[in-house]
């Protein structure tokens, strides 16, 4: 299984916090993005119409990253610290 | 020292703890605190929200760069998340180096990146009871610029 991490603005906004997907269905992070988009009829709007940065097993990442089972993915929106 | 925690810190503490060596001739600290006002809205209380895990890992990033450019003898990162309150303190960014120009701009270094980079959000409770989540700010990314290598 991928772990999928949602935080702050974001994850309040789809309502989830934190999702399983099986590994087997998505490649990289570009499938598990279409994936998310696709998984509930809202969350196509929420996920593409701001900008949502991405880490995957808690690295920031631009590109698309191939995933394996067991990977640890998060969506979140740019960062507020400080 | 890293931390990232829910507790308050101690400036003198904190202070005595970068002041430990004899070779430490100098020590520039910074504290961010809750403002009262954001944005021209009256705010009455914050809560800091961060992907645990992530964030230690990141902040040591931060500092091991700035290590690989200054000269550090000591340095101190903490950051509080969950419910704080006006005037609370939020981060202490503290160097303990020979001399001062390494200490202040590797406090400055370390501020720059954990605003645009350490995975953390702040959510503001506004004086009506309105609450909203603070968006990140251009001026944040743009202090970045300063630090590329030449």
């Amino acid at each position: 299984m991928i772990k999928v991490l949602f935080f702050a603005k974001l994850s309040e906004q789809l309502g989830c916090r934190e999702l399983q997907v099986d590994a087997t269905a998505v490649e990289n992070t570009d499938q598990l993005f279409q994936y998310l988009i696709e998984h509930k009829a809202e969350w196509s709007t929420i996920l593409t119409s701001q900008l949502c940065l991405k880490a995957v097993n808690q690295a920031m990442v631009n590109d698309n990253v191939l995933l394996k089972d067991g990977d640890e993915v998060a969506y979140f929106p740019p960062v507020t610290g400080g | 020292m890293i931390s990232v925690q829910e507790q308050d810190f101690n400036q003198q503490e904190e202070y005595d703890r970068l002041k430990c060596k004899t070779s430490v001739g100098a020590i520039v600290t910074f504290t961010g605190l809750v403002r009262d006002i954001n944005n021209g809205q009256s705010v009455s209380d914050l809560s800091l929200e961060h992907y645990p895990g992530m964030t230690e890992k990141c902040l040591i990033d931060i500092v091991e760069q700035a290590k690989q450019r200054w000269n550090i003898i000591e340095s101190t990162v903490i950051h509080r998340v969950g419910h704080l309150a006006i005037s609370d303190q939020i981060v202490f960014v503290g160097i303990a180096s020979q001399h001062r120009g390494d200490a202040f701009a590797a406090c400055e270094f370390i501020m720059d990146y954990l605003k645009t980079q350490a995975p953390f959000w702040k959510k503001e409770t506004m004086s009506n009871g309105e609450t909203q989540w603070v968006d990140a700010r251009e001026v944040d990314q743009d202090a970045l610029s300063k630090w590329a290598v030449k």
